[in-house]
């Protein structure tokens, strides 16, 4: 099967982004919990021209939202590049390729292969969960289709294979630390091209992370974009500091949020949250600038959860906008993807 | 060994309920170590049975016996006169030992006492913990020694997933992460380079997905059945 993708894994804008040297920027949106499109159309407004592209994500959290290939496509009619994510808990190697198929061919270019939270956490905990295939298992199929134009047991793919350009997810805080490095590795030797990572809090811990990505040498394969999320109150910061596996929120970032409402009076609970917001935006701006100087950090993912109006203010403060209008695809006989520079 | 624990007291009472004569046959076996359907739990479940129907007014006449092992024909053929006498057989034997008893009674009404519940062993006095998920095809050479299928609560080939934080599992505080404790004693033993090589995808047919399990071994087989 000839693809014109000349060298691309897809050819699409994030690939290109991040090929040409820029400094990424994507933004994940959530599907909502119901089955109306203006819901995405909505939030969709609020993203359009301010990142690159947007990760939609796949039952987040193990609660039934709108599938993340449905409402990746109402993105994409809305003008977004999305960035679809896939877990491994609801789906069998069969359901995900057929998914990866119907995916291709409705226009996505983009893939997040990802574990899943395990739905205990959500709304269904008393469903079965797959399992099937784990991440790493995943990104290996989602290449070997695409390179391989092979389905998982082998088959050839007769006709258009589904070509995406492959990302998987990252967590410099999960335990044992020695261990990420070289599980993002791993990740890397089965395929992956872009990481997003878990949310960064704590910098000099992900900079420690990063010291090793680099001695590795991984940085030089793979585009790593690193996860920032605006804090919306002191509950919040409180919640993931204590609550969330896996987050690490250092005090300093609570006592931040806390003291922003500082001299505002508790009945004036408007006037509080808009406070808050403002120096969770401020905390967020100030984390990707501190990121960017590591080196080996390719862009930065903004999970703004539930509050997609904060992304454009933190692209602006942090000197990101306007976004860069990436090369087109180039004609026959262009180079092998080349990463880092 | 099989780890059971006993169906919560109401739940068996609703099971026996339109019963009169009813057999409450314990397992001498696994179940019997795990303090879950021997003789013991066998003789107070009947002794309870016959308190609390008599106190709801329909008492019940409940008798009790124990065989060795609930899972061959040799040791429930010898109980076919009681189960015969019985309207309803309670068997406190494993999801096995219960499919036994219907299987070689047909024409008896067998009902479970136990939940069935893992493979596994007592970690301490009291307490015991999955370790087996039986999925037909061993890869504990490559980890240390530990199963990600079993004890991974995503059964993960390739782990630890982001949710491991400070040894703990994602789904609760007081869940090992398997992968850590794979993680830990491969660092210690100098084979992490085990971790570093990416597990395909696994071939569940040897597992439950592959349908109900069979082994035969003809070298076992009597003569007489292997003809058959």
């Amino acid at each position: 099967m000839d693809t014109p993708t000349n060298g691309f894994h897809s050819g699409s804008r994030l690939e290109r982004i991040l090929r040409a040297g820029h400094f990424a920027v994507t933004a994940e949106l959530g599907p909502p919990q119901n089955a109306d499109p203006q819901v995405i159309r909505k939030k969709a407004q609020l993203l359009r021209g301010v990142v690159d592209a947007v990760n939609i994500t796949d039952n987040q959290t193990a609660i039934v939202r709108m599938s993340s290939i449905g409402a990746a496509v109402l993105a994409l009619q809305e003008g977004l590049e999305p960035i679809a994510q896939m877990t491994c808990r609801d789906r069998n190697r069969l359901a995900m390729q057929s998914d990866l198929l119907g995916a291709y061919a409705l226009g996505l270019r983009n893939l997040l292969c990802l574990t899943g939270d395990h739905q205990s956490f959500g709304n269904h905990p008393t469903a079965k969960n797959v399992h099937d295939l784990d991440s790493m298992q995943l990104i290996q199929m989602v290449v070997g289709l695409r390179d391989a134009h092979k389905f998982q047991c082998g088959d050839e793919v007769k006709g258009q294979e589904p070509r995406f350009f492959v990302g998987a997810a990252a967590n410099p805080f999960g335990d044992p630390f020695e261990w990420r490095p070289l599980r993002l590795a791993k990740k890397v030797k089965a395929g992956a091209t872009f990481i997003q990572t878990q949310l960064i809090y704590n910098v000099p811990r992900f900079a420690d992370f990063m010291d090793l990505v680099r001695k590795a040498g991984t940085h030089k394969q793979v585009y790593l974009l690193a996860g920032i999320g605006p804090l919306k109150s002191p509950g919040m910061a409180k919640y993931m500091r204590d609550e969330v596996p896996g987050l690490d929120v250092p005090n300093e970032y609570v006592d931040r949020m806390t003291s922003a409402a500082d001299g505002i009076d508790k009945e004036d609970k408007k006037g509080r949250n808009a406070a808050w917001r403002a120096e969770g935006i401020k905390i967020a701006i100030e984390l990707v600038r501190q990121v960017r100087q590591i080196e080996g950090v390719s862009g930065v993912h903004l999970m703004a959860i539930e509050w997609e109006e904060a992304v454009k203010p933190i692209v602006e403060g942090a000197g990101l906008f306007p976004r860069p209008e990436p090369e087109p695809l180039p004609t026959a006989g262009a180079a092998q993807p080349q990463i880092g520079t | 060994m099989i780890v059971a624990e006993q169906k919560p007291f109401e739940e068996i009472k609703g099971l026996i309920a339109d019963a009169e004569k009813v057999l409450v046959v314990g397992c001498g076996t696994c179940v019997t170590v795990c303090f879950a359907g021997g003789e013991k739990e066998a003789g107070i479940l009947a002794t309870s049975l016959r308190m609390a129907t008599k106190i709801d007014g329909r008492p019940k006449d409940v008798t009790h016996l124990t065989v060795q092992r609930q899972c061959e024909w040799e040791y429930i053929d010898a109980v076919g006169e009681s189960v015969r006498q019985a309207d309803i057989v309670l068997s406190l034997g494993c999801g096995v030992g219960v499919q036994a008893m219907a299987e070689r009674f047909p024409e008896a009404i067998v009902v479970p006492g136990l939940n069935t519940t893992f493979m596994g062993l007592p970690t301490e006095q009291g307490v015991w913990e999955e370790r087996c998920a039986a999925c037909g095809s061993c890869i504990l050479g490559l980890t240390g020694g530990i199963c990600p299928i079993a004890r991974c609560a995503k059964q993960l080939l390739n782990g630890p997933c982001g949710g491991s934080q400070a040894g703990m599992c994602e789904i609760g505080k007081d869940t090992p992460c398997a992968w850590q404790l794979i993680y830990d004693r491969l660092q210690a033993q100098n084979r992490l380079h085990l971790l570093l090589e990416i597990q395909p995808a696994k071939d569940w047919s040897t597992s439950r997905d592959g349908g109900p399990r069979r082994i035969t071994r003809e070298d076992l087989r009597l003569a007489a059945e292997a003809a058959e």
